[in-house]
């Protein structure tokens, strides 16, 4: 049986990784879980410099889900070098290292800061919809997507990923101009922005008003949006999106995608990600599947 | 720091003690490492939320495995806990943060300030401490909770808002009333109390700890949703924002900016 994929020349041997802002560096699960035995791990975003983030409260519970509004607080390039990539290299595993800016410049720069280091891969958030500066994020607008996409890519010594919004008319146009400006892959869904009013104080809950929305509620929404979008473009996906068993990541895979990442059921059962692995390997060995590519796209 | 785990706890007992106070005791190995301040996260068992909910841990009985929650109902989560009889099952993530440094206590006259639902960790705290403690608590009205509890352990005021019980007022007016003095605090409560508490301190230069809260989701310092501000650049974060679940939930008073 094998599970490794293989995505932008770089093999992993499985398809699960973590969604980036659920899993910190790492370090904050290995209690939990065996990171050995990931496929990878995506790190919480990351900046030139130190971001404070939003005021609390930052997080919140919704049906079948939770809104987050962090605001990408992260300790910088730096801080994430010397601690948070030391740390990850202990482990047999790849790491992708997610990147966050303000502006063009901000992630170019960080995007040179790890050109030296043995990182598998880059992950660029484009966006995320919590900072308010600038007017609109970069992955809005299929023209700024291109521009931000090719000049990472002059730059970038690794594979790029371009994590997709799915707050976007048409999210096939977005995917489609990431891969005319020479990305590698795609990983989809970022957050569906949301909102939650208490009506007892007649009040936003979260301080930032709106905040990002994750968790099984929006496991439909992005499995079509993995779907369509795996019909527009040859580059490969990592899919996400509620993800919580092996179940889930299963119609992820049937659904076009070539990998796929454990987000906010990270905090509702923090084994999440390796029982995935088991189970999509129960799963091959249920089935009779021999390589676990030959589930992707799959469905008929 | 000892590690973190999901578990499955039974319900040893469950009874109100309050207007919307309830007293847990659940059998669970956590119970085994739990020090005073720390906090479990329980998880509901409706599909519908996700998310578990942190509540302060109260007493231990470590011999018996036996683990002491005593929370107030606020939402549907704890609601859904109200209903737990002997017997039944949940799913409790700990045990997580930084308790109360006991030993910062050693041979200095303490106090533990409890006000409302921050009066349950001043137990197992009171239990864990063998100097003489004043135990300053704080309630809304008639309707005490813990303070025959705590009353083993160390001298009780209590106060009350609407001034049935004991001194009309909160904690820090008890302070007042009694002429009391103390070397070290140790406090947990609503952010207006600890504001009091702190600012008190620190004028009469007195060692505080206190205990924050915060709405979280992981409990483990990952998602970064529960934050308070620091007066300082953290050493984890290098911004001013500590992780309640994991630096805290107790800070030195000084450290944080309420």
């Amino acid at each position: 049986m094998n599970t490794a994929v293989n995505i932008a020349g770089v093999t992993f041997q499985n398809p699960v990784m973590t969604a980036s802002g659920t899993f910190g560096s790492g370090m904050e699960y290995s209690d939990f879980v065996d990171l050995n035995r990931l496929g990878a791990v995506v790190t919480k975003g990351v900046a030139n410099v130190p971001w404070e983030g939003n005021p609390t409260p930052r997080v919140a519970e919704v049906y079948g889900g939770m809104l987050n509004a962090i605001g990408l607080q992260n300790p910088g390039i730096d801080v994430f070098i010397e601690r948070d990539l030391a740390f990850l290299k202990k482990y047999d595993t790849k790491v992708i290292v997610n990147v966050c800016g303000k502006t063009v410049e901000d992630y170019l720069e960080v995007v040179e800061r790890l050109s030296d280091t043995d990182v598998s891969m880059l992950e660029i958030n484009v966006s995320c919809p919590n900072v308010k500066e600038g007017a609109i994020a970069f992955g809005q607008k299929a023209e700024s997507l291109y521009d931000i996409t090719s000049q990472i890519k002059k730059k970038a010594k690794q594979p790029v990923i371009m994590k997709l919004s799915p707050n976007v008319t048409d999210i096939t146009e977005m995917a489609r101009a990431a891969e005319a400006a020479g990305a590698d892959a795609l990983s989809m869904i970022n957050t569906i922005t949301g909102m939650k009013i208490d009506i007892h104080r007649r009040k936003f809950v979260l301080a930032n008003r709106t905040g990002g929305m994750s968790g099984p509620a929006v496991k439909p929404v992005a499995v079509r949006m993995v779907y369509q979008t795996a019909q527009a473009v040859k580059i490969p996906i990592i899919g996400m999106g509620g993800i919580g068993n092996a179940e889930d990541a299963i119609e992820f895979l049937l659904a076009g995608a070539s990998a796929v990442a454990v987000g906010a059921m990270n905090f509702v059962n923090p084994y999440t990600t390796v029982e995935v692995v088991e189970g999509i390997e129960a799963y091959m060995r249920q089935y009779g599947i021999e390589n676990v590519t030959d589930l992707i796209g799959g469905v008929m | 720091m000892a590690q973190k785990r999901k578990v499955t706890a039974t319900v040893v007992s469950q009874r109100q003690i309050g207007g919307q106070i309830y007293d847990l005791w659940l059998e669970t190995k956590l119970a085994k490492n739990a020090h005073p301040g720390q906090f479990v996260a329980v998880y509901p068992r409706g599909e519908s939320m996700l998310l578990p909910r942190p509540i302060s841990i109260c007493e231990t009985d470590k011999g018996k495995n036996m683990l002491r929650l005593v929370y107030r109902v606020a939402g549907k989560g704890t609601a859904e806990f109200s209903t737990c009889k002997a017997g039944d099952r949940l799913e409790v993530l700990g045990v997580l943060g930084n308790g109360f440094p006991v030993d910062k206590a050693k041979g200095k006259r303490a106090f533990l300030m409890g006000g409302g639902i921050g009066i349950p960790p001043m137990l197992e705290l009171a239990k864990a401490m063998d100097e003489k403690k004043q135990i300053l608590l704080g309630y809304r009205n008639k309707d005490l909770f813990l303070e025959e509890d705590l009353a083993r352990y160390g001298d009780v005021y209590v106060a009350t808002e609407d001034g049935s019980v004991g001194t009309g007022g909160n904690v820090m007016d008890i302070i007042k009333a009694y002429a009391l003095h103390a070397d070290v605090i140790m406090a947990c409560g609503p952010m207006p109390m600890l504001r009091a508490v702190k600012e008190y301190a620190a004028q009469n230069g007195i060692e505080a700890y206190i205990s924050l809260e915060e709405r979280m989701a992981c409990g483990v310092g990952a998602c970064l949703g529960c934050v308070c501000r620091t007066t300082k650049t953290d050493a984890h974060s290098h911004v001013h924002n500590a992780r309640i679940c994991t630096e805290g939930p107790v800070f030195e008073a000084g450290e944080v900016d309420l």
